[in-house]
């Protein structure tokens, strides 16, 4: 038996990157899509929209309700248009044809005249919260507008609010924001674009027929397994430090926490993901094989991993098993980070479950990776 | 080290219920250039494959460069050169890059200078910056063997090297295999031509995973036991055509202005020319090796 080396393992690397630089396209494929995505992704999430169509329903007329009427539109957010009925408010809603409903309740003219702070009931479709997001916000601009048509006596003393607004998120009760988008998407992209290089890998190596060539010389299986995740470590970095700088430029984000830090912790998020699709590369018999075993962890990794849905609010088995993906881990960790400023001691616990996963999967990789063509 | 690179005994290997390769014994000596002759689908290959670890043998055991075949396959990947039947250097790589890949990989002391050398002696000079999806089939064969070669195996296994690749180039191939051989270099072969096996020192002719016969050209010729006789004349074709259909003619064909009648048994071979070869004139001749193997190949059919 001879032990690991070294020098084979950077004979290893060289040739892999020099394939890597040589396949252009595929070179400019990682390094463009990401991008792509995260602009087409990003924009589609994180757009501002206005003009959403809003129904205003109230029972009699008054001149408090136009102010705000008026104001809304103003606001550039709402679209108006008087409805008639709570049945057509639902109905409405319901289609999509209406993204909120503004309920102005009976008497309402003299409820703001005596000070009686009374309610006006926003309902808002919140299946896609980030769409009426900004709208919602808007409401407050409007108590501005309201004061100014208050009798004097009123407006002398807003200790309180004229009119109280209550905000009935329908249909999605917890409202994810803007910014809880992007970086989640960071790490979305990642592992799309992470996942597949390596999928191919061996596979590739096998259907092209250098792989008996390969296996007739004298390379471990670990050696090889390490050449194949390496060079895509820093292409990945290459496409976190782009997305990072197009997230800062276009889309605001903020970058609260340490970024060395979260860099190194993307670093093994990365690498879990590299070592993942060795495993699969190792398994399949041919590359169409390999890319759907990764299209198989994808699926969970987008739906379990509280990109799309709130992770708290899937059922104790679903969070147990989206736990098992680094997706999970590594969204809590760059959310974490950018948005609230947490540090190492807030990010530790989500490192050391991807860094076993790497390690599991690499070791299954190895256990799998035949040295004969038996 | 005694002088045998290779020795194994009763190598078997199924696939399945497909038996490939069947208590197949084999002893290789050093310098020998032994030829693997045999149809498509008898075994060279995977024989090949287990004398270099790629496959373990179901059954059986042995050596090869006095390594064990079964305990020992990472000793002899380092000193033999394996050249697969499809070429399986990397197609994006350059020629110096795929060298220099293996000069690294079998950690040479003097990797640069070893690549050179080895450029220089397979004259691939001008070939070196290319990219080996870029070489024509002559040029690939020649990047192949020299990455076979380069570590400086003891022994070379060449799984068809040659197919596909034109005469000249062929002629040169071996030409270099010759001389290795002549510095010791032990080399199993397999082929499918005739004028390669004629210029191995031995020839091992594989039927269904089983040696059926081994030795010399000459030897291989002479024990064959098979009887040619030789017609020179005009409408030799269509007496060619007749004697297909007689009893005793296992084969008759035209070369060139000549026609060759072959079988095992000279008299009833006579009787067939008596009654079907008329007006033409006829001489026994020794057999070629190309009629000792159609012989065998032909054995082969029927005995399937």
């Amino acid at each position: 038996m001879i032990g690991f080396s070294f020098a084979r393992l950077m004979a290893l690397l060289r040739k892999e990157s020099i394939q890597i630089v040589r396949d252009a396209t595929t070179l400019r494929m990682i390094i463009a899509l990401p991008i792509m995505q995260l602009f087409l992704f990003g924009y589609a999430i994180n757009s501002d929209p206005k003009h959403l169509p809003a129904g205003l329903l109230s029972i009699e007329s008054s001149k408090y309700e136009r102010t705000i009427a008026a104001a809304l539109n103003n606001s550039g957010y709402y679209d108006l248009r008087q409805i008639r009925s709570e049945a057509e408010a639902d109905e409405g809603l319901a289609r999509g044809d209406l993204l909120f409903v503004v309920e102005i309740p009976p008497g309402f003219d003299r409820a703001v005249d005596r000070g009686e702070n009374p309610s006006v009931l926003v309902d808002a479709d919140a299946t896609d919260p980030t769409a009426i997001g900004n709208a919602v916000a808007a409401l407050s601009s409007v108590l501005t507008d309201l004061n100014r048509d208050l009798p004097p006596i009123r407006r002398a003393a807003p200790q309180t609010p004229p009119v109280n607004f209550i905000v009935h998120a329908r249909y999605n009760p917890e409202q994810l924001t803007v910014l809880n988008i992007v970086p989640g998407l960071l790490v979305i992209v990642l592992t799309f674009s992470t996942l597949f290089v390596t999928t191919l890998s061996i596979t590739r190596e096998r259907e092209r027929g250098t792989m008996e060539n390969l296996l007739a010389m004298p390379v471990r299986p670990v050696e090889v397994m390490i050449a194949k995740i390496v060079p895509y470590i820093f292409i990945g970095y290459l496409q976190v430090g782009l997305i990072i700088i197009a997230s800062v430029v276009f889309f605001d984000l903020p970058v609260r926490g340490s970024l060395p830090l979260m860099l190194a912790a993307i670093g093994v998020f990365i690498a879990s993901n590299l070592a993942l699709g060795v495993t699969f590369s190792t398994i399949a018999a041919s590359q169409m094989q390999a890319v759907q075993l990764a299209q198989f962890t994808l699926m969970p990794s987008f739906l379990l991993s509280g990109f799309m849905f709130p992770f708290r609010g899937m059922p104790a088995w679903a969070q147990a098993v989206g736990n098992v993906f680094p997706t999970t881990h590594a969204i809590r960790i760059v959310r974490g980070m950018l948005l609230k400023g947490n540090g190492w001691s807030e990010i530790a616990p989500e490192i050391w479950p991807m860094a076993l996963f790497t390690v599991v999967v690499i070791a299954f990789a190895i256990w799998r990776y035949r040295e004969t063509l038996d | 080290m005694n002088d045998l690179v290779i020795d194994v005994s009763g190598l078997r290997k199924r696939f399945g219920d497909l038996s490939v390769v069947e208590d197949l014994t084999l002893q290789v000596k050093r310098g020998e250039i032994c030829g693997f002759l045999g149809a498509n689908g008898s075994g060279k290959t995977t024989t090949i494959r287990m004398l270099c670890g790629l496959l373990e043998p179901d059954a059986g055991e042995g050596t090869c460069i006095g390594f064990d075949i079964r305990r020992q396959a990472h000793d002899i990947r380092r000193n033999v050169g394996y050249m697969t039947q499809r070429f399986s250097l990397y197609e994006d790589l350059t020629a110096f890059e795929n060298l220099d890949f293996v000069a690294a990989v079998f950690e040479m002391p003097d990797r640069q200078a070893a690549v050179e050398a080895i450029i220089e002696r397979m004259g691939l000079k001008d070939r070196r910056n290319q990219l080996a999806s870029q070489l024509s089939g002559g040029w690939k064969q020649r990047l192949a063997l020299a990455a076979c070669v380069l570590h400086e195996p003891k022994l070379l296994l060449l799984d068809e090297p040659t197919a596909g690749v034109d005469v000249k180039a062929r002629r040169e191939f071996w030409d270099l295999i010759h001389d290795m051989a002549a510095d010791g270099l032990t080399t199993l072969v397999s082929t499918h031509y005739m004028d390669e096996a004629e210029r191995c020192s031995r020839i091992v002719y594989l039927a269904q995973g089983r040696i059926v016969v081994q030795g010399s050209a000459t030897s291989v010729v002479g024990e064959s036991g098979l009887v040619i006789f030789e017609a020179i004349g005009d409408g030799i074709d269509a007496v060619a055509r007749r004697m297909r259909q007689a009893p005793g003619v296992e084969a008759a064909g035209v070369f060139g202005r000549a026609l060759h009648v072959a079988g095992m048994d000279r008299a009833a071979l006579a009787a067939a020319i008596e009654s079907q070869g008329g007006g033409l004139e006829w001489r026994e001749v020794e057999p070629k090796l190309e009629d000792v193997f159609i012989h065998m190949l032909s054995l082969d059919e029927a005995r399937r």
